[in-house]
This record gives C-alpha cells, sequence and structure tokens, in this order.
C-alpha cells in the first residue's frame, strides 16, 4: 500500500468500516510509516477534540420566546383546543 | 404538562401523538432536539442572533410540516436536515452581500485525486482530553471550521459531531455517499492540518521523504 492509497481509505480506517484485508495492509503501511501513523492519529484526535467540545447552550429567554412564538402558531393551527 | 412523557418516550410516539394534535408531546419534541439545532447553527454561524433565527425557523418548519412527515428518516435527522438548509441559506445570503461571484465552477472539485496531502505532520503537545478543557481551544476550533468550505463544514458537523450515518448525512443534504465521503474526507484531513499547526509540537515534526513508499 502506498501513502496515497491510505490516505483514500482513511475514513473508512478510521471509521471501522474498512474490510479486514485492507486494514491488515493499512496497519502494515503505518508500522512502516511513522507520517501516515501520525496522520491516523492527529485525525482521531481532530475528530475526539470536536466531538468531545464543549456544547453552546442556547440562551434561556430566547429559548422561552421561541415556545411562546410554537405555542401560538399551534394553536392557531389547531383552533378550538 | 410536558413531564407527562418519560426519557423512554420515543420520538416516533411523540411524532404520532403531535400529528393528532397534542401540543404537549410537540413541545417534548422540541426540548429534545433544540439544543442540537442550535448548536449545529451557532457552528455553521458563529453568531448568536442568526443561531436563534435557524432555530426558531427549524421548529416553525417541523410545526408546519410535520404531517407530511412519514417517518422514512428518524425525526432528528429530519430536523437537522431542515436546519442545515435553514443555515445555509442564511451563509449564501451573507456571501451575496459580501462577494460577487459564487458559481459552482469555482468551488473546488470533489474527486478523491484532488485530496491535498498531509504538509505538517507532528505529534500533538497535549491530548484532546485536556485540550477541550481549554477555553482558546474553542475559538480555534471554531476557527479551523470557518476555514471550511461550508458544505464541507456541514458535512462534518453532522457525521462527526452529531454523529448521522454516512447514508444519512447524504439524505439531509441530498447529497450521495460518494460525495460525501470524499467531502468528509476533505473536511477531515484540513481540520487535522490546521489544528496541528497551532497544537502540533514543532520539535516533532516529521517530513515526508518519500510520498511513493510501498
Amino acid at each position: 500500500m502506498k501513502c496515497e492509497e491510505l490516505l483514500a481509505m482513511l475514513n473508512e480506517y478510521v471509521d471501522g468500516t474498512v474490510d479486514p484485508a485492507v486494514c491488515e495492509e493499512f496497519e502494515k503501511h503505518m508500522a512502516g510509516c511513522n507520517p501516515c501513523q501520525v496522520v491516523v492519529d492527529n485525525i482521531r484526535q481532530t475528530i475526539t477534540l470536536y466531538k468531545d467540545g464543549q456544547p453552546y447552550a442556547m440562551p434561556i429567554q430566547f429559548r422561552e420566546r421561541m415556545h411562546d412564538t410554537l405555542r401560538k402558531k399551534w394553536k392557531e393551527k389547531h383552533p378550538g383546543q | 404538562m410536558t413531564n407527562q412523557f418519560t426519557p423512554e418516550t420515543t420520538d416516533a410516539e411523540l411524532v404520532r401523538r403531535a400529528k393528532a394534535g397534542d401540543l404537549d408531546a410537540f413541545e417534548a419534541l422540541t426540548s429534545r432536539h433544540e439544543q442540537r439545532v442550535f448548536g449545529l447553527a451557532m457552528r455553521m454561524l458563529r453568531q448568536e442572533h442568526d443561531a436563534e433565527d435557524v432555530t426558531q425557523q427549524t421548529f416553525l418548519s417541523v410545526l408546519e410540516n410535520l404531517e407530511g412527515f412519514r417517518g422514512e428518516a428518524s425525526f432528528s435527522t429530519w430536523v437537522l436536515r431542515i436546519a442545515s438548509h435553514a443555515a445555509l441559506k442564511i451563509i449564501r445570503k451573507r456571501k451575496g452581500l459580501n462577494t460577487v461571484s459564487l458559481d459552482e465552477a469555482t468551488e473546488p472539485s470533489d474527486d478523491l485525486n484532488s485530496i491535498p496531502h498531509p504538509e505538517f505532520i507532528a505529534d500533538w503537545r497535549q491530548s484532546p482530553e485536556l485540550l477541550v478543557e481549554r477555553n482558546e481551544v474553542r475559538r480555534l476550533l471554531d476557527d479551523a471550521l470557518t476555514r471550511l468550505d461550508e458544505k464541507h463544514r456541514l458535512v462534518f458537523l453532522l457525521r462527526d459531531v452529531e454523529g448521522l450515518s454516512i447514508q444519512e448525512t447524504a439524505a439531509a443534504l441530498d447529497l450521495s455517499e460518494a460525495n460525501v465521503k470524499v467531502r468528509l474526507l476533505r473536511a477531515r484531513l484540513q481540520l487535522r492540518e490546521d489544528l496541528t499547526r497551532v497544537l502540533g509540537d514543532p520539535a516533532q515534526q516529521l517530513i515526508r521523504t518519500h510520498h511513493h513508499h510501498e
């Protein structure tokens, strides 16, 4: 496997959806290619950082306003309830 | 009262009740998904006011179109789909005001052969577990996201942050699965490059000497 081929398979490898034979090739390549090994590590860390990053909290006042608006619209759409 | 529903009540059940005219069920659905929609909108738009607009528009649209929701996709995928399109609309509007031309031809190709090679390769100085604790890191992450083309950004956010599958992401954005995969790869590589330039240890930088290494 060449570095380019590894790059093309990167998603499948990181997501664990690559087929076992290709996975073995992939790991054999990484064992002998430190830059590719580090790129794969970096990609995993990048995903983790975004996934586990601090969430944005919705402002409470906005939430109340939005729910008021939605209730009003709901009642227009479902009169007589 | 919305607390008549437990966490075990499925979205599908709430959708069924909301369609039958139950406002509490509709509000429970909104409460379940609003934070996610707001978070996605903030990461796409980086402006609280615009993110609020997207969130409200999304749930108004859910209210209007719930009857037509057939449940082929999960409710959460459907909601994220509506939110994604609302966010893109705002981005396009911003661009329309700020730039002259934005036709398809100026966009980068989604061909797998044109995937850029990693350039700055180095181990990071800290683990992601420690990095997420640092306040300046969020800004760094958001800056890197902003530098992505919005279509790559959306694919990355839906797949890697919101946890949709490739198939769900494709359905949400009206893209082919192959296209989602290429965009996801581009996004991941570009974010890796950007973050590694800041978080990587220069003393550990590796130079790729053999591009065609077997």
